[in-house]
Formats: structure tokens, C-alpha cells, sequence
């Protein structure tokens, strides 16, 4: 790439930092050169965030309909998989699995509950109640 | 303290390792030589796995590997540390941070809120310095970054202590003993380097690693409309974009970067037949964002026909060609 063919477009980086990108400059040399961005590339991150939005907007109305519990929501609202979850509640995962169906959730005792609600980042209200 | 300088790099482990070699004393390391030096050029998609719901692929060798390699190739002796105990985790820091080492260590980057919102999703083989303690915060130099930043203890302490695939469990690390780095030892070690990273794009067995890997993607891409409807197929394609753009690659998946390890190389080893398979390489990134330019526009919404896939598909066929073309003839030169 060209260093005057870099891209400098506006991105989620402005007000964070800048990127090295490795560029030819005149003379055909390699060197360091900041961009601050490139449209291609705000827009698959962009999508990728559309697809979040829906996922979790799926785990809500799967939550109001009785069909899951809110660690299926909370899962998908912290961009959580099974093993980052296990990992930060200690659970094993085909555990957490039943934990998605409401019949299961209820069950859980105040300890139980409270490894998620640390997991998530929420209060144990939060974490029964959630509110959207 | 009062010596440690911060550079910032495209890649966050080359970055460490800059940093940490330079601090050092290791004056002639730059980004592209520690990135050769370690063979980060690499590609792989790995079958049947997911990441944050989209293919599997890399466009460098694994996390961890550069750092060690590099340093390895210069003689330079590694500690490095995982860790049970976070405050055990925190105490040997605080020690090695007083004893005037600075420090690399592994995070996840969920929690890393200096970061922008949108960057930061559960990936655990971010690297960052340590270097020392001010006011109660943790001051930090992360390579990514324009500027050095802090960090207060606890957030050192969770970021340090993510979970999930490549969980950190506290890893840090930095060079114990440097010895003299002759010249013959960096000639040496820049073979080296060429070498292993001809053999890992060239003869990798399977066909999803190294060149192959590349054609792989490029016969997945074709199926991917029919197969999982253009919604999926797009952010699919994106996420090979953003492996391939986002922070850390100097652009083009990285083959930018190699390309001006290539460049630095022929300098060094007087080798001016390098510059011309630097040329490739930069070819070669060239047509990654050409392919990344063509995906963006399915996902965009304004390619819609399989025709659109195919032809980033093609590209990537021809990207594969021209890398194994590339590396073939670098197999050949570097010899001795």
C-alpha cells in the first residue's frame, strides 16, 4: 500500500488512539504511518455490533416469553460463550446449559446466583429482574 | 521508572517485544525484524470452530510465539510466569516493577476500558507493559496505544485474570539475560526466522494451515450464500475482515509488515534479491484489501449475487498463488 493511499476515515479509535499501518512511502521505502481508520473495516465491526443487538434482542424476548432465563440474556448482552462464563462462575458448562431454562434457574440457590451476578457484572436483582 | 520508553507498534506482542528488547539495550530491533525474526506470518482457518460467532481464522502464528521465538533467536534468556494466586500474581509484578524491570504481561481486553467500547470483546492474547506504580495506579504501555496509559490495581488484577479460551491466569514475562548480539548471531537469526516461516506456509500438513489455508477460506466463501443465507454469510465475511484489519496487522493481514521485514532483511544480509519478494508480499496485501474492499461491499448490502462471493473468493485464490510463489522463492534464497 501506498502511503498516500492509506485510508484516514473516521472511526470508534478517535479519542482513543490511532493505528500503525506499515506503508511504501515516496521513495518506495516501508515505514510506520498512523491511520485513524478505514470505512471497509468500521463497517464489518459495525455489523458484527448489528448482530449483538439482535442476538441479545432475541435472548429478551425469549426471556419475556418464558422460554429462558436471564443468564441466556445476560450471556448474549455480555458477549459472553460458554467457556468465559465457566471460567469467571466455575460452573461446568453443560451446567450453565440447564441454568438457561427457567425451570432450572429458579431452583438456584442465593450462592449460586450470586457467582452469575459477580460473572455479570450485575446485582442479584438485576440478575432475577432484568430490566431492559 | 525514569528510562522506559514507550513505542508504539501495530501488533501488541511485537510491540512488547520491541519494548522490552529495546529498554534492554537492544537498540537495532524494530517492529518488522521482531516480527520476522519470530515468523509471524502465517494463515489458518480452523474447521467446525466459532469465534464470537463467525469463522476461526488468523492471519498470524499463535500468541506467545513471536516473543519467545525472537528472543530465543538472539540468545536472550525468558522468564516467564503463569500464576494460581492473584496476589501472588501482583506481588512478584510489584517486586520485579522495584527491582526496575518492566514487565509484559497477558490480558484479556473485555474489561481493558481504555479501550473503546466497540473494540472489546472477550480476547484473552492481548499483551501490555507494566513499568511502574504512581499514585496507586499501575502505569501501562500498551503498544496499541498512542500513549502510555494507568490502570488501578484491581483492574490490573482482572484483566490479568479474563477467562475464557487463552485465559491469561496472570502470564508475565521479560528478558533475564542479554548477551552481545553479534552481527553473525542477527544474520543467523533472520534466516532462521525466514526459514521456519517458509516451512510453516509451505509444508504445514492439512489443507487449512499456511497457503492452503487461504484456497480453504476461498472454496468456504463460494458455499457460504447458499449454505447460510446472505445475513450470516455477510458478518462471516466481515470477520475475516476484521481479523485481517482491525488494530494489530499494519494492514493486509500483515503481509505489509513482513514485506518491510523483507526489506530490512535484504539491508542487513546484503541480500538485494529479498527486495523483489518483498515486492510480492506487498502485492499480496494489496490484494487482501482489495478482497476486504469487495467483501465490504456484501455485507454493506450493495453485493447481493453469488457472483460477488465467488469473485472475493477468486481473489483469495490468487492471494494463495502469489504467497506460495513468494515463499518458494524465499525457501531458495535463504540458504546457509
Amino acid at each position: 500500500m501506498k502511503k498516500s493511499n492509506l485510508p484516514q476515515d473516521k472511526s470508534d479509535l478517535v479519542n482513543f488512539t490511532r493505528e500503525v499501518c506499515y506503508v511504501k512511502n515516496e521513495n518506495g521505502k516501508y515505514e510506520a504511518e498512523l491511520s485513524s481508520g478505514w470505512d471497509v473495516k468500521t463497517d464489518a465491526l459495525n455489523s458484527a455490533w448489528q448482530d449483538i443487538a439482535n442476538r441479545i434482542e432475541d435472548a429478551k424476548n425469549l426471556f419475556l416469553a418464558g422460554h429462558s432465563s436471564p443468564i441466556h440474556y445476560y450471556m448474549e448482552l455480555k458477549l459472553m460463550d460458554y467457556s468465559v462464563l465457566s471460567g469467571y462462575t466455575g460452573f461446568w458448562k453443560w451446567r450453565i446449559k440447564r441454568h438457561k431454562n427457567p425451570k432450572f434457574f429458579n431452583k438456584l440457590n442465593e450462592r449460586k446466583m450470586q457467582k452469575y451476578a459477580d460473572a455479570f457484572g450485575i446485582t442479584l436483582i438485576e440478575l432475577k429482574t432484568p430490566i431492559f | 521508572m525514569d528510562n522506559f520508553r514507550h513505542i508504539q507498534t501495530a501488533h501488541c506482542e511485537n510491540g512488547v517485544t520491541v519494548s522490552l528488547l529495546k529498554h534492554n539495550g537492544v537498540n537495532f530491533i524494530t517492529e518488522p525484524l521482531a516480527f520476522g525474526l519470530g515468523s509471524g506470518l502465517f494463515y489458518i482457518h480452523i474447521p467446525f470452530m466459532k469465534v464470537n460467532n463467525g469463522p476461526a481464522i488468523s492471519f498470524r502464528t499463535m500468541p506467545g510465539a513471536i516473543f519467545k521465538r525472537t528472543c530465543k533467536s538472539l540468545g536472550i534468556q525468558v522468564e516467564r510466569k503463569k500464576f494460581k494466586s492473584k496476589i501472588e500474581a501482583q506481588n512478584l509484578l510489584d517486586e520485579k516493577l522495584k527491582q526496575g524491570i518492566p514487565v509484559g504481561c497477558q490480558v484479556g481486553v473485555f474489561h481493558l476500558n481504555y479501550f473503546p467500547k466497540t473494540y472489546r470483546f472477550h480476547f484473552n492474547a492481548h499483551n501490555l507493559i507494566v513499568f511502574g506504580q504512581e499514585d496507586g495506579k499501575y502505569l501501562i504501555s500498551d503498544p496499541v496505544m498512542e500513549t502510555t496509559t494507568t490502570l488501578f490495581p484491581e483492574e490490573l488484577e482482572k484483566v490479568r485474570f479474563a477467562q475464557g479460551a487463552l485465559a491469561p491466569k496472570g502470564q508475565m514475562y521479560f528478558p533475564k539475560t542479554i548477551g552481545d548480539i553479534s552481527e553473525e548471531t542477527l544474520r543467523r537469526a533472520i534466516n532462521n526466522g525466514i526459514k521456519r516461516n517458509c516451512r510453516d506456509m509451505l509444508y504445514i500438513p492439512g489443507g487449512i494451515a499456511g497457503v492452503k489455508g487461504i484456497n480453504y477460506t476461498a472454496k468456504k466463501i463460494r458455499g457460504w450464500r447458499d449454505k447460510l443465507g446472505d445475513r450470516k454469510a455477510a458478518l462471516y465475511l466481515g470477520q475475516i475482515v476484521r481479523m485481517q484489519e482491525e488494530i494489530g496487522t499494519g494492514g493486509g493481514g500483515f503481509r505489509f509488515m513482513y514485506a518491510a521485514f523483507l526489506d530490512e532483511a535484504s539491508e542487513i544480509l546484503g541480500n538485494d534479491k529479498l527486495l523483489n519478494i518483498s515486492d510480492q508480499f506487498t502485492k499480496s496485501g494489496d490484494l487482501w484489501r482489495d478482497s476486504a474492499l469487495q467483501m465490504s461491499g456484501i455485507y454493506k448490502g450493495r453485493l447481493t449475487s453469488q457472483k460477488d462471493y465467488d469473485d472475493s473468493a477468486s481473489l483469495l485464490n490468487e492471494i494463495c498463488n502469489i504467497e506460495k510463489e513468494a515463499f518458494k522463492q524465499l525457501s531458495k534464497i535463504v540458504i546457509k
